[in-house]
């Protein structure tokens, strides 16, 4: 398998001192699903934010699919950006708009100027967002607004906009943190059934320590922005759990309740 | 430790408490102002008003007269708070954090809508007199220059405040600058912009019966001249006239609202 996404050495500093990311560097396969796990404020959302430049990053070089993404000027940095699709804990979602409307802004790096303004879509951009809204399931909401769906219903719409991108790699930034058990299920089902299906590389941003093992290809383990561990789920221990988090043993939540998940 | 903050805010509370009754004290005693006989004139005043200041008979004579300065009045705030309202606009988009082009930009964009806000509409009319003299193109600019500093400063913080993950979402697409303001940010923030120059319109209308008086146009010049010919149940008419007027707008205003929340 081809690599598709390459960090090297990447670090970002916020002002002189305090550091998010420091001497970041992993290789991401075409179509692989791999979680990022550490506790909070390890600098986990800046290295997703850093990969399309949301963020950007004070040091090192990423690669995504053979062009270096730090060296790309404002235009290039746009074509990059419409085949990466990007999914938000709290949905980012415009929320007086409909549900399709929704799902076309992610038509919006393909359009001109004018057309994105005034949102006129092709039929053909029109029958992708409502063949997307089945998949997900979302076809009775096409028309209502977003803001009158459940979160569950807001994150599949989020999912569906990065997918009439046509990407070639999700990042997935806490998409479950928001969610009951039942939504977070169904939205990590979804998100490994379109990285199976249709060879979409997943990069997705965990708190939950069983699901990252339950769903990933490989784990990456980050703490003070450091990536502390790199490999299979299955390879995961207890104790490099408790590195990852900083944490003495039979202090975690997991030490009592997710062994089995292991 | 826990102690020490407690009596830190109560000493606070008792420092300002003083330093309160102090500035109320050289206050009064540097104006001469007689306590006792203020309080004893308001049943006084409040007599006058009974006895003179209502509107009789002939007054509504004068009501024609009355209407159309009240309409003049209050189609005047209407297109001065809309008019500073489409500049206020793009202001706020080059103003606001998350639609600024740069830094600096943004900078000089709040800093005119700043100085316009805290020149007070009144000082503004004051000001224009010189370029216009006693006209209606005066108070029209005056209500203008008010709207467009304070809507500024309400759109800005309406932008920031609502379109803030909308934005970052559509610029992980790969969206252009003007994708994003007419795509995510203008629809999240409507609703509230309208209902801010709805709250600009009722307060110029208030507004513009005083910038009147010292323009000399509209109804509060309508209401000045009554006043000081000591037609008073003239004047008591204006001011009802005033008020029936704010109220209705009020209620119309409350009812786009809450139809377009």
């Amino acid at each position: 398998m081809k690599t598709l996404l390459e960090l090297r050495q990447v670090s970002k500093h916020y002002g002189q001192e305090t550091a998010a990311l420091s001497d970041v560097s992993f290789n991401v396969k075409e179509g692989e699903f791999v979680s990022i796990i550490g506790p909070s404020g390890a600098g986990k959302s800046t290295l997703l934010r850093c990969i399309n430049r949301i963020v950007d990053a004070s040091g090192g070089e990423i690669f995504f699919n053979d062009e270096n993404v730090l060296k790309l000027d404002k235009a290039q940095l746009k074509r990059v950006r419409r085949t990466i699709g990007m999914i938000f804990q709290h949905y980012n979602l415009v929320n007086r708009l409909s549900v399709i409307e929704n799902v076309l802004h992610g038509r919006l790096g393909y359009k001109s100027t004018l057309a994105g303004m005034l949102g006129l879509y092709s039929e053909e951009e029109k029958q992708q967002a409502v063949k997307m809204l089945n998949i997900l399931g979302l076809q009775e909401h096409t028309y209502r607004r977003a803001d009158q769906l459940s979160g569950g219903q807001k994150q599949r719409v989020g999912i569906a906009r990065a997918l009439v991108q046509k990407p070639k790699m999700l990042l997935c930034d806490e998409p479950i943190a928001s969610l009951d058990p039942n939504a977070a299920k169904t939205i990590m089902d979804y998100l490994k059934t379109i990285s199976a299906t249709m060879g979409i590389t997943v990069l997705v941003n965990l708190h939950q320590v069983d699901v990252a093992l339950r769903y990933s290809d490989r784990i990456i383990g980050v703490n003070k922005g450091k990536v502390v561990y790199d490999g299979s789920p299955k390879e995961m221990s207890s104790s490099m759990i408790h590195k990852i988090y900083g944490s003495e043993a039979g202090e975690l939540i997991f030490d009592h309740g997710g062994q089995n998940a292991g | 430790m826990r102690g020490d903050i407690f009596a830190r805010k109560k000493m606070n509370a008792f420092v300002f408490l003083g330093v309160l009754i102090l500035v109320t004290l050289v206050a009064i005693v540097m104006t001469e102002y007689n306590v006792a006989k203020g309080f004893t004139s308001i049943p006084k005043a409040v007599h006058w008003g009974f006895s003179n200041f209502y509107p009789n008979g002939e007054s509504f004579r004068k009501l024609p007269d009355i209407m159309m300065k009240l309409k003049e009045t209050v189609l005047v705030s209407i297109a001065a708070t809309s008019a500073g309202a489409v500049f206020a606009l793009v202001f706020a988009i080059f103003g606001a954090h998350t639609t600024r082009f740069n830094a600096v930009l943004g900078g000089i964009s709040r800093g005119i809508a700043t100085v316009f806000r805290n020149i007070d509409v009144a000082a503004w009319a004051l000001i224009l007199l010189f370029s216009f003299g006693q006209n209606v193109m005066t108070g029209y600019f005056a209500l203008f220059f008010g709207s467009f500093g304070y809507l500024t400063r309400a759109f800005i913080e309406t932008i920031d405040e609502v379109s803030g993950g909308s934005v970052e979402a559509l610029r992980a697409t790969g969206a252009g600058y003007f994708h994003i303001v007419f795509q995510s940010v203008i629809p999240s923030s409507i609703p509230q912009m309208i209902s801010w120059i709805l709250f600009m319109i009722e307060t110029n209308i208030r507004q513009a019966t005083l910038v009147g008086i010292l323009t000399g146009t509209g109804i509060g010049f309508a209401f000045n001249l009554y006043y000081k010919s000591m037609n008073y149940h003239t004047a008591s008419l204006v001011v009802v006239a005033i008020v029936i007027a704010i109220l209705f707008i009020e209620y119309i205003s409350n009812y786009v609202r809450r139809a377009i929340l």
